[in-house]
């Protein structure tokens, strides 16, 4: 999988920092992103990934530096599930349409429309789940319908706000591969993870960020003891298995006997 | 049975009940955005903030008094929007102080000064009596002017209010459409002051739209049954404030707060889980901030 980014550029933060109620959430950040790139930011909680993706969706304003974004370029969004509202009165058919730029002005969709949204429905194996309440869905389904909404608007840049946060192994493995399908079709990727052993450590480029850009690189580069100590504030051990990093903390371990120094 | 029929012998009977249905169909359609919302609370506020321009043009220019309340109504819906989006206030205390503050201007203004157009009692509880045909016509442009916005914005109200960040990263101009909502929703207000009542409008934005969602998982069928749930308790309302001789904001309210209760019955704890976090979700969302 490459994805590292030499590809043209399509989203350049330079020097850049952020801020809400002008506390300081991430400071001087240059950042490309480019056409072939699939990247994955990490860091503790509160550290500013939230902020950088919203920074490249152009959702918030920086309070210094530049953001420039290639002309027409067409970006979509996967929330954070935790963000949704799942009382919402919505099938995973309308979920999906509200998406689609349409220029007609008439509620329901058309024959057309209909086959798109039933064409990136099956394509995510969903198909038969359109007529159903979004809070019908398992967690895994859920993801697949919210991505279902961000493909049908064919982007350029998908942007992923922890995209595995709460589901199973399974269901991790499920959406890292269809991310990787989407990568090999054209989409330039970027999202957001806390999870460095199940996603970060497979991606092929990261950025550990904390309250700015501590390092970026193949995980090979970043997922070392210093930059992970440097983006996380705790000591941390790196081991390889079978030719992927894995990352190990060194919290105590309370069910080691009581040793005497 | 001559005694049911016989209210339909009067004009001001028939003409009052056009007006009621109308008007419980705009509050039914309207309310389902703004319950979708978590802004249930602010039809309460509008009303309010509306009287006080109301009272107002009462006193210094009472032939224009729709003109004055209607704009005093955006302004100050546009005001709690801004206050709540560029300050640390949330949506309620910026509704709650706008609108009570103006309210309380309305009331002192009233007691100061007397009245010299549509009673107070009127403006707080809804009267049939005092209906002019501009009011007729006023609300009907409004219904019309709402029915067509929902037509044709459908898919970008819906957008934004289930969700409005990607709505915006999207293309839907969000802000534009939030301002839009409110104007409708003040001339909404507006409109029906004079049959529901200041008191009472709130109720009548939320209910239908509360019944509505309790029967149904899809929006545009959520829509559907609100406008007919409004429509009927406009309709009931009217009707039974005839005979109970009591304004008729207060039997339009309660004909919804009865609709409320079988529906809750019928559909037991599924309607209840499906209307839970109405009141919460866009106020949380703006109130996080994402590090």
């Amino acid at each position: 999988m490459t994805g590292t980014g030499v590809g043209p550029e399509l989203i350049r933060l330079d020097h850049v920092s952020a801020s809400y109620d002008r506390t300081l959430v991430l400071e001087d950040v240059d950042f490309h992103i480019h056409e072939d790139q699939f990247t994955g930011i990490v860091g503790p909680s509160g550290a500013g990934k939230t902020t950088l993706l919203r920074l490249l969706l152009q959702t918030l304003k920086p309070a210094h530096g530049t953001v420039w974004r290639a002309p027409d370029l067409r970006v979509a969004y996967v929330p954070q599930l935790e963000t949704v509202n799942w009382n919402f009165p919505i099938t995973v058919f309308d979920c999906v349409l509200m998406s689609r730029k349409s220029s007609r002005l008439r509620p329901w969709a058309s024959p057309k429309e209909k086959a798109s949204v039933f064409e990136v429905l099956d394509r995510l194996n969903i198909g038969d789940l359109s007529q159903r309440h979004i809070r019908e869905l398992s967690g895994g389904q859920q993801q697949r319908m919210f991505l279902a909404r961000a493909l049908i608007r064919q982007p350029q840049l998908l942007l992923l706000d922890e995209p595995t946060s709460g589901v199973d192994v399974n269901t991790r493995h499920d959406i890292l591969h269809l991310l990787a399908d989407l990568h090999e079709d054209g989409v330039a990727i970027v999202l957001t993870t806390h999870d460095l052993n199940g996603i970060a450590t497979h991606l092929p480029h990261l950025v550990c960020v904390n309250g700015g850009i501590v390092g970026q690189g193949t995980p090979e580069e970043v997922m070392t003891p210093a930059v992970l100590e440097r983006t996380y504030g705790a000591q941390m051990d790196v081991l390889e298995h079978l030719g992927v990093r894995l990352v190990v903390d060194q919290s105590p371990n309370f069910n080691a006997p009581e040793t005497k120094i | 049975m001559t005694t049911l029929i016989e209210p339909f012998s009067y004009f001001f009977f028939q003409k009052g009940l056009i007006v009621a249905g109308i008007s419980g169909a705009l509050l039914g359609m309207i309310g389902v955005f703004i319950v979708l919302r978590g802004m249930s609370y602010i039809g309460h506020g509008l009303s309010h903030s509306i009287f006080g321009g109301f009272a107002a043009m009462q006193l210094f220019a009472a032939k224009f008094y729709a003109i004055g309340a209607g704009l005093w109504g955006i302004a100050s819906a546009l005001a709690i929007t801004t206050v709540t989006k560029r300050s640390r206030v949330g949506a309620d205390a910026a509704i709650g102080v706008i609108s009570i503050a103006s309210f309380a201007f309305g009331v002192a203004l009233f007691a100061k000064f007397g009245t010299s157009g549509p009673s107070f009692e009127n403006a707080l509880f809804g009267s049939i009596l005092g209906i002019t045909t501009g009011q007729i016509i006023g609300l009907l442009g409004v219904t019309t002017a709402t029915a067509f916005f929902i037509f044709l914005r459908y898919r970008a109200l819906l957008f934004t209010t289930f969700d409005p960040e990607v709505a915006e990263v999207s293309g839907v101009k969000v802000a534009r459409i939030e301002a839009a909502l409110m104007i409708v929703l003040s001339l909404a207000i507006l409109a029906t002051l004079t049959v529901i009542g200041v008191t009472l409008v709130a109720a009548m934005l939320v209910i239908p739209a509360v019944i509505a969602r309790m029967l149904t998982n899809s929006f545009g069928r959520m829509l559907a049954y609100s406008t007919a749930v409004g429509t009927f308790c406009g309709l009931t309302g009217m009707y039974l404030s005839y005979f109970a001789d009591i304004p008729s904001g207060i039997t339009i309210v309660l004909v919804g707060a009865f609709l409320f209760t079988l529906a809750l019955a019928v559909t037991g704890r599924r309607g209840l889980s499906r209307s839970a976090g109405l009141d919460s979700h866009h106020e949380n969302l703006g109130s996080v901030k994402p590090r």
